[in-house]
């Protein structure tokens, strides 16, 4: 059992989490994730570890509440316990030395982008961090990712902070108004993934997205991770997350993510109506 | 009492068939296909034994059970006895009785199938183990000898489990970890319920517990601690690798990943595992529509088509490329999906997966096949037949061709050695190419069997206590020189 040792909201649909698991706190890097069940029925969700502290033994989770698992989760208070955390699980994000690198939020991937941001600062970089969000309340992390980077960029879509626009929009004003850029890296929704992929391609940028497709054991037992990459097909649990974006099939993994659509809407449905009833079958 | 039957009498008895759930039942639940045998059936059948001078039977039993004498103590009506004796060699025969292929095994040797059938071992051991755990005494063994060094385990299959178990009743400090939420390795996740009840599994599981062995899931060694940590920070004397060999693969064609296209690991894991049969009330959600194509011919094809076939599609085919005499499944599984309702394509390999709207599969292309010339492995080569192309319409494709382990330890522990296909090299001992750290199982064999995994768990509990014992010694000898 893993307790929630500390719960906080951070916008409408975004909550953290502290979570005590000190093997996972002791190991974990820039890139890895967890893979956690919340109780006896539930499915085994991957979720990104945002921070950790080995000391005080705890990981921290960012979580956008979008379906049944995560909504269950979302619930959870402080002192509540999880049945199963599994990690670190996935490669490192390979931290090097480059100069001056971009790094992309969007949305909860603003979570997931921020401990990427923060090891390559450790490591030298200069880091302009760009954050995106639909609008002012979305925006997360601001303070925190402003500690670890250089220049931070934040772009609504609403303009209701910062610039007017989307992430690729405030990436091309970047560059068209600054020097070399030794890479990019990009977390977020898939389309917004594709569109910094497409649009830094043309410039022969290198560029990294950490893809999310379906996942359930997190080991390479399973395959329901699968992605095409530069034609060939790769677990994203053993082999990822994090991919050269111009390589991805982005198309294949947005259809295999709608996989369960139906389902999931249907589950979700369920676990609402049984919500307003009051009568939490299980949890 | 012996048996009191002249052999041309025993040989007179027919073969006994075990119960079972009459098929167009069964393929609607999910509930044990084969009930075995009752108390008459398996007296019946133990008769039959001829209590053969040269018990060829040994020979073909991966673990050399003392097939005539436990069948002498069924005779008898000794149960537990009988238990026992398989037991010396055979630590979980409740399972090995219910899964090995015996036809290839144990019944192949048998005598008696020269000329009629053979003697039904499997279905024999099945009955004194499930007699046994109903009936017999469940207290565990108890330990003599107490020892220091503590043993790390890493998996919980047949290999791990049976190692952990030899080695915990040697006095042995013994941890064994696991990856996923639940112990048991591809008794758990894998082979199905219908097949193999998971409360059996359940009760060995308990068993090796109460032997004092702790069991740590959610911990993926190379991921929340590699191996050297677990040699070096967390103080363990030695280590068992029986990860398995679970990573599933694929064929390379066209459509491959499109959504409705399964590997048999994942599909099981969602139905078994994850209890996806029961969405929504579980969470895990499985889709298998009306047409379901199941691609393979061994134990894991056949798990995943009739697993498939018991969450009601009209049709369930399964394409091999080889012909049914071919299939590396047990017989009694082959038997069994096709008694169930499954639809056999045989000689046919898959060429292409195909979509009508890029969001699901719709249709899956073949092509025949005809058995060439042997290939190294001695089995005939399947080769395509030009122009035989045809197209199933389909909902659901599950890939079944085999899996390799997976490479998260081989990645993340230096030195050890390791083959193409990702197998852990060891000698003959069990150990590998890193000292004190041994492997078995599926791990170091690619797919094999569940005999084969705990016979290697047995192999390495022996290795392991002579290295231990032989570093006590070093270390007592360092010691008196010093001093
Ligand atoms: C490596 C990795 C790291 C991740 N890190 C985080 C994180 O830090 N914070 C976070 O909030 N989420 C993260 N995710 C996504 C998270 O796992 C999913 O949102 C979650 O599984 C949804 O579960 P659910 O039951 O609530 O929703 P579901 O009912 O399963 O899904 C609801 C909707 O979300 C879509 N969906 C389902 N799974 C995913 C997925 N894996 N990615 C994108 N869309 C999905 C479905 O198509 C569906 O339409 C990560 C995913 C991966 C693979
Ligand atoms: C569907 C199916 C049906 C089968 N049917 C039969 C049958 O009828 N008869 C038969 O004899 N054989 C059968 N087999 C084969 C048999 O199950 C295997 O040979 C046997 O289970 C191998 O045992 P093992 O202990 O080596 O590994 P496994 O049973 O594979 O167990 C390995 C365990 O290690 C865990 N693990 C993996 N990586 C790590 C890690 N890094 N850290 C910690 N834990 C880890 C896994 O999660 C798993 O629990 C079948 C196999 C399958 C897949
Ligand atoms: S363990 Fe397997 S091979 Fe050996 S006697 Fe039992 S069923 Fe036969
Ligand atoms: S070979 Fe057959 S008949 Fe002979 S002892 Fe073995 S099981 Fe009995
Ligand atoms: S999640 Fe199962 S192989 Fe990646």
């Amino acid at each position: 059992m893993f307790e929630i040792v500390a719960k906080e909201s951070l916008a409408p649909v975004l909550t953290k989490f502290v979570i005590r698991s000190p093997f996972i706190a002791r190991k974990r890097k820039a890139g890895h994730f967890v893979i956690l069940r919340v109780d006896d029925h539930g499915e085994r969700i991957p979720l990104t570890i945002v921070d950790s502290d080995a000391e005080s033994g705890t990981i921290t989770l960012i979580v956008q509440t979008i379906g049944k698992t995560t909504k269950l989760l979302s619930l959870k208070e402080k002192g509540d316990t999880l049945l199963d955390v599994a990690g670190p699980l996935g490669n490192p994000t390979p931290i090097e030395n480059l100069g001056t690198v971009v790094c992309i939020g969007g949305g909860v991937g603003t979570a997931e982008i921020f401990p990427i941001v923060k090891a390559l600062k450790e490591a030298g970089n200069r880091v302009v961090t760009i954050i995106g969000a639909r609008n002012k309340d979305l925006v997360i992390l601001e303070r925190e990712i402003s500690e670890v980077s250089d220049t931070l960029i934040i772009a609504t879509e609403d303009g209701s902070r910062g610039l007017k626009g989307l992430v690729t929009d405030a990436l091309s004003d970047y560059i068209q108004s600054n020097g070399h850029i030794g890479a990019v890296y990009a977390v977020g929704p898939i389309p917004m993934m594709r569109a910094v992929s497409n649009f830094t391609k043309p410039f022969d940028l290198k560029t990294f997205v950490s893809l999310n497709p379906l996942m359930m054991d997190g080991t390479g037992m399973c395959g329901a991770c699968r992605v095409t990459v530069g034609g060939e097909t790769k677990f994203a649990c053993v082999d990822g997350p994090e991919f050269e974006g111009h390589m991805v099939d982005f198309d294949e993994l947005i259809a295999r993510n709608r996989a369960y659509a139906d389902l999931e809407k249907q589950s979700l449905e369920r676990f609402e109506r049984e919500l307003a009833e009051g009568g939490l079958i299980h949890g | 009492m012996v048996n009191p039957l002249k052999p041309s009498e025993r040989m007179r008895i027919p073969r006994q068939a075990p119960i079972e759930q009459p098929p167009a039942i069964r393929n609607h639940n999910f509930e044990e296909v084969s009930l075995g045998f009752n108390e008459d059936l398996v007296t019946q059948e133990a008769l039959r034994c001829l209590d053969c001078k040269n018990p060829v039977c040994i020979d073909g039993c991966p673990v050399s059970i003392d097939i005539p004498a436990f069948v002498r103590l069924v005779v008898e009506k000794k149960y537990l006895e009988a238990a026992k004796k398989i037991k010396e060699q055979c630590y979980i025969p409740a399972i090995t009785g219910r899964v090995c292929p015996q036809e290839r095994q144990c019944e192949c040797e048998c005598l008696l199938g020269k000329k009629h059938k053979p003697l039904s071992i499997g279905k024999l051991e099945r009955f004194v183990s499930d007699y046994e755990r109903l009936y017999g005494d469940n207290t565990p063994p108890e330990i003599h000898a107490r020892r220091e060094e503590k043993i790390a385990i890493v998996g919980t299959g047949p290999a791990g489990l049976t190692c952990a178990a030899e080695l915990a009743q040697r006095g042995y400090r013994v941890t064994m970890f696991e990856a996923l939420h639940a112990a048991g390795g591809v008794l758990r996740y894998g082979i199905p319920e219908f097949r193999l009840p998971k409360a059996i599994l359940d009760v060995e599981i308990e068993n090796v517990k109460k032997l004092g062995v702790e069991i740590v899931t959610n911990f993926i060694i190379g991921r929340t601690a590699t191996v050297d940590e677990l040699l070096d920070d967390f103080g363990f004397h030695a280590i068992f690798l029986a990860t398995g060999a679970g990573s599933p693969n694929f064929q390379g064609i066209p459509g491959e990943n499109l959504p409705g296209v399964y590997s048999a690991s994942e599909f099981l894991t969602r139905v078994n595992f994850m209890r996806g049969y029961l969405f929504p009330e579980y969470d895990t959600p499985v889709k298998i529509g009306k047409r379901v194509a199941v691609v393979g011919g061994g134990n894991t094809a056949m798990d995943a088509v009739r697993t498939a076939l018991r969450l009601g599609p009209e049709k369930a085919y399964l394409i091999y490329r080889r012909t049914k005499r071919e299939m590396p499944a047990r017989a009694e599984e082959v038997d069994h999906a096709l008694e169930e309702g499954v639809e056999l394509h045989e000689l046919t390999a898959p060429i292409r997966v195909i979509s009508n709207d890029g969001r699901w599969v719709s249709k899956i292309e073949c092509v025949k096949m005809q058995l060439g010339e042997p290939g190294s492995d001695g089995r005939r080569k399947p080769v395509e037949i030009p122009n035989s192309n045809y197209i199933l319409e389909v909902d659901t494709v599950i890939i079944a061709i085999g899996q390799n382990p997976n490479p998260i330890i081989q990645a993340t522990t230096p030195n050890l050695a390791s083959t193409k296909k990702g197998t852990v090299v060891v000698d003959e001992n069990g150990q590998t190419s890193r000292e004190g750290v041994f492997a078995g199982g599926d791990l170091s064999r690619g797919g094999a069997t569940v005999i084969l995994a705990m016979r290697d768990g047995k192999l390495a509990a022996t290795s392991i206590h002579q290295y231990l014992e032989k570093k006590a010694v070093e270390h007592h000898l360092a010691k008196t020189a010093v001093s």
